[in-house]
């Protein structure tokens, strides 16, 4: 029997026969039980996308009425609570349920088309991550849609939060339903991490990963480290409000800045995992429309990995204020304006490759472009308030909400309709009409800035954030009625947008496996890509399969269509972490119940514990320990072999 | 219009502020500076695209592998390094400079942040020169003053712009910040951590003026209430003491609670409930009788008064001047 655990795949090309019995071996069934059970990726990648997109939407209309509160002097078309509420759900939702989730959605769609494979390593687990994410998105929003929303920023700082000055439900909702999606966070890092080491294509070396994958990469490590002080912070806050323990309660000797370190060491990181991987977006996709491969590869994805690296050591920057030695804030402070780099490796690699290519003008890279300067503007905003002094003046102003508005839509929004104008093709087969494209990039564009750029003066005239209204001072109500006009200018270029993706949903012109003449391995496979993604497992020579012909220089060819069939079974191919040497056959497991059963049980525990109704939580354990044993039964069909070697 | 009272880009007037200033300035231009750069060099990148005919036929365009670039990294780093090296350096001289208390502090205050006002005390070497005011601050120009920053429920931060940065009030722990006025004038605080309800409406004023007029100040603080005069004032202090002494303190009557801003000489003060209103009796009464419309969710009940008994109280209150 010992000889069945070794088997050489055999090497071929595509045929009829072949294609027939992928198809049958991973085709999801059709109907409500594929819904329920798919394991493919790109099914949960595009769930994934729209989901994070209708948070995008609900945040969104949050911010208009805060914007129609704010845009003159001491109005009141709402009160302090209903502000507040306002505020914190739009940060949580913006921070947590939009640009963390819509760029794993990418990286899940996207990832084995990129790596050469035909799934992420743990299918079933990443069907657990949108499940839960989905699940957690939905308990956060019943306690905002009934009166019982976070009402403490999404920072959340003690001892507000706590039950003395907060006896309602909020922070309740709040804190279980962040414990809540940090499962879905972690299990999604941890099946990332597995993918880009173990489940890329023969020859995808680990130095040509293309940088949306470094970036979500670097995002996901950062992401195992750091999510759970925060998931430990929100905790022990329950702990605190139910049961009468003093982690943060100064009177019992607990300490309100142990908070905010637990919650900080997470959320500086965490500022970089929502923008790294839309900044390998723009890393892949601009050079596509320059005509030539992007400037600097190597230093772009070590910037991106030393970013990250600086980034655990600069959470301090959002505590200037609290009364820490100077000494421990001048090193915080040299890290922050050092973090400036590598940042700056990454704009000098955009712009060389503009410069030195042909741009070729289209939705697409004008997102791309116009995310290079916003993105500089985003960061010497941040780097003037990494100077401790100045930050004394900066933090807590207005300043700091253009500061971050750069950042997380700059780098994050403009990047992802960006990918949308470039992978949508990929995904369903049409393309995004390129003229209210245009419209939709002017109208985001002026928008945007109309409504962020003059909000740096409405900080540095010295008005203070979170404020549900203001007083008459020179200056402020010119500027906050100029920036409550950009943001719903910018809210009806966020419409274009999803009227093009609906409109072209039906109508686009048709677009081919490669519309834009793309390098990477996506654009080998059909538009939509068939559910097995490549009938034989590609071998790689370069870093751009589709270009080496074209480029000169060397010799290498990557082969395309002829490779490891994998037919026998649902498999694809494990290789070594460096260099992509394969080394395993990889048993890919069936469409299954579980995600979706564990997440169920995983509910009933959070309602339970939210609600303190014990036996709901003892059904939840139970369902959630059912949904396990499912998971785990032992499963011939799951056997892991190894090809012969030598 | 009149200039935002809270603006740190004009002008300071405190010299922590002041030390401030120019390097805020230097950032600011700095960062101006680059970002007009970069968007000059994405304009000539990008000027020089192809007109784009709507087939999208990106085969045509052929591809280049070209000059590898990697000067354009280089360069920019060590262009991008000269800024960030200088402003590293101003960056820890001011901090050394401005970060410590005085050794020596011509005036120790303790403040107390509470939802949503600034609790002001001023100490002395004899416990009965002791005083509390609340929501405006006076001290001497020309001397540094030690604030000693206690929390009273949840964060808040204390800043006045014109004079000194931010430092957080938390509790539990008790934060050191000073300041010193270089000129006299009224300058606005504002708590700059977001505190609840009404965190729009917790400012404070700074009253820097001259030592002699400082010590006129204090010793009038120092005095307790005068006793009242006439007979609505006689029923006002009744009334005051039974009903407003639960939480506010009058000195020299049986109004003695401190959970709430000290009233003995609330009519020197130029706000009521912390920067809300103009302190004059109309706002005093609009006030004590709807707290609630005017500061929603501030601790202070709505009172249901008489008309009789407001101006009871009011003949009272204006005394304590």
């Amino acid at each position: 029997m010992r000889q069945l655990d070794f088997r050489t795949p055999l090497i071929g090309v595509d045929s009829v026969d072949h294609e027939a019995r992928l198809l049958r071996l991973w085709t999801t069934s059709p109907g409500l039980k594929g819904f329920f059970t798919s394991v493919d990726h790109k099914q949960i990648g595009i769930r994934y996308i729209v989901t994070a997109f209708i948070f995008l939407a609900l945040g969104g209309i949050e911010a208009l009425v805060m914007r129609l509160q704010l845009a003159g002097p001491n109005l009141s078309l709402l009160t302090p609570a209903q502000y507040n509420q306002l505020f914190s759900t739009h940060g949580m939702t913006m921070i947590f349920l939009y640009a963390a989730p819509v760029l794993s959605g990418f990286s899940n769609y996207l990832w084995p088309l990129l790596l050469g494979s035909r799934d992420m390593a743990f299918p079933r687990l990443n069907a657990l991550g949108y499940w839960i994410y989905l699940a957690s998105g939905i308990f956060l929003y019943t306690g905002f849609l009934t009166g019982n929303g976070p009402n403490d920023g999404w920072f959340n700082y003690v001892p507000y939060a706590s039950r003395d000055y907060n006896p309602g439900l909020n922070e309740d909702f709040y804190a279980l339903g962040m414990v809540f999606l940090g499962i879905s966070t972690t299990v999604g890092a941890a099946n990332f991490i597995v993918t880009a080491f173990r489940t890329r294509a023969p020859g995808m070396s680990i130095n040509r990963l293309p940088i949306l994958v470094w970036g979500t990469l670097t995002a996901s490590v950062a992401n195992l480290i750091v999510v759970p002080a925060v998931s430990l912070a929100f905790f022990l806050l329950w702990m605190d409000r139910q049961f009468g323990t003093h982690f943060f309660d100064p009177a019992g000797g607990g300490q309100p800045l142990l908070w905010q370190h637990l919650f900080w060491i997470f959320g500086h990181p965490w500022v970089y995992a929502i923008v790294l991987p839309a900044m390998g977006m723009v890393s892949d996709g601009l050079p596509v429309f320059c005509r030539r491969p992007l400037v600097g590869y190597s230093l772009v994805a070590l910037s991106t990995v030393a970013t990250m690296i600086l980034g655990f050591g600069v959470w301090v920057h959002h505590m200037f204020a609290t009364g820490l030695p100077g000494l421990g804030l001048s090193f915080f402070s040299g890290a922050s304006i050092v973090i400036v780099l590598p940042s700056a490796v990454a704009v000098f690699a955009w712009l060389a490759t503009i410069r030195l290519g042909r741009p070729v003008i289209t939705t697409a890279f004008l997102f791309f472009s116009s995310m290079i300067l916003l993105f500089v503007i985003g960061g010497v905003s941040g780097f003037m308030t990494a100077s401790v002094p100045v930050d004394w003046q900066l933090t807590d102003t207005y300043f700091v909400v253009a500061h971050l508005h750069y950042v997380l839509i700059g780098i994050n929004v403009f990047p992802v309709v960006g990918a949308t104008y470039f992978w949508f093709p990929k995904m369903t087969g049409r393309m995004l009409n390129e003229r209210l494209g245009r419209w939709n990039f002017w109208t985001m564009f002026l928008g945007f800035n109309l409504a962020f750029l003059p909000m740096h003066l409405t900080g540095l005239l010295g008005m203070p954030r979170r404020v549900y209204t203001y007083n008459d001072y020179a200056g402020w109500h010119v500027l906050n009625l100029i920036t409550s006009i950009g943001a719903f200018v910018l809210a009806i270029g966020v419409l274009l947008f999803f009227v093009n993706v609906l409109r072209s949903l039906r109508i686009g012109a048709v677009a081919g496996s490669n519309p834009w003449d793309a390098p990477t391995l996506e654009w080998a496979v059909s538009s939509p890509p068939p559910p097995y993604n490549f009938s034989v497992i590609p071998t790689l020579a370069t870093r751009h399969p589709l270009w080496e012909d074209r480029l000169g220089g060397g010799g290498a060819v990557s082969s395309i269509d002829h490779g490891m069939l994998l037919d026998e079974g649902k498999e694809t191919i494990g290789t070594s972490a460096l260099d992509g040497v394969p080394d395993m056959v990889l048993e890919m497991p069936k469409d299954s119940f579980a995600p979706l059963l564990l997440t169920l049980g995983l509910v009933a525990v959070f309602v339970g514990l939210l609600l303190k109704a014990w036996f709901a939580v003892g059904i939840g354990g139970a369902v959630v320990a059912l949904a396990l044993l499912s998971w785990f039964w032992p499963r011939s069909e799951l056997r892991e072999r190894e090809p012969a070697r030598g | 219009m009149k200039y935002s009272p809270l603006d740190y880009l004009g002008s300071a007037a405190g010299v922590r502020a002041q030390a401030i200033l120019p390097l805020t300035w230097f950032t600011l231009l700095i960062s101006i500076a680059v970002c007009v750069i970069i968007a000059v060099l994405l304009w000539v990148a990008v000027r020089r695209a192809r007109p784009q005919d709507n087939s999208l036929e990106m085969r045509s365009i052929p591809l280049q592998r070209g000059d590898n670039g990697i000067r354009w990294i280089s360069i920019g780093l060590m262009i991008s390094a000269v800024p960030l090296a200088a402003t590293l350096v101003w960056t820890m001289v001011t901090l050394a400079a401005i970060a410590g208390p005085p050794a020596h502090p011509g005036l120790t205050l303790d403040i107390t942040a509470r939802q949503w006002w600034w609790e002001v005390q001023y100490n002395s070497a004899h416990p009965s020169d002791d005083f509390a005011t609340a929501n405006e601050i006076h001290i001497p120009i020309g001397v540094p003053v030690l604030v000693r920053l206690h929390g009273g429920d949840v964060i808040h931060s204390f800043w006045v712009p014109k004079l000194s940065g931010k430092t957080d009030v938390i509790p539990g722990q008790t934060n050191l910040s000073w300041m010193q006025a270089e000129r006299p004038g009224r300058y606005l605080g504002q708590c700059s951590e977001y505190c609840g309800y009404q965190h729009a409406h917790m400012q404070f004023e700074v009253v820097a003026e001259s030592q002699a007029d400082f010590d006129k100040w204090q010793i009038l603080q120092r005095q307790p209430a005068p006793p009242p005069v006439t007979p609505e004032q006689t029923r006002g202090l009744a009334l005051v003491e039974y009903r407003c002494g639960l939480c506010h303190r009058v000195a020299g009557t049986q109004a003695g609670a401190i959970s709430a801003p000290d009233l003995t000489h609330v009519m020197s003060r130029r706000t009521l409930a912390a920067g809300t209103l103009p302190n004059n009796p109309g706002n005093l009464v609009g006030w004590i009788q709807n707290p609630q419309n005017i500061k929603p969710g501030n601790l202070m009940p709505n009172q249901f008064l008489s008309a009789r008994q407001l101006s009871d109280a009011l003949a009272y209150l204006e005394s304590l001047k």
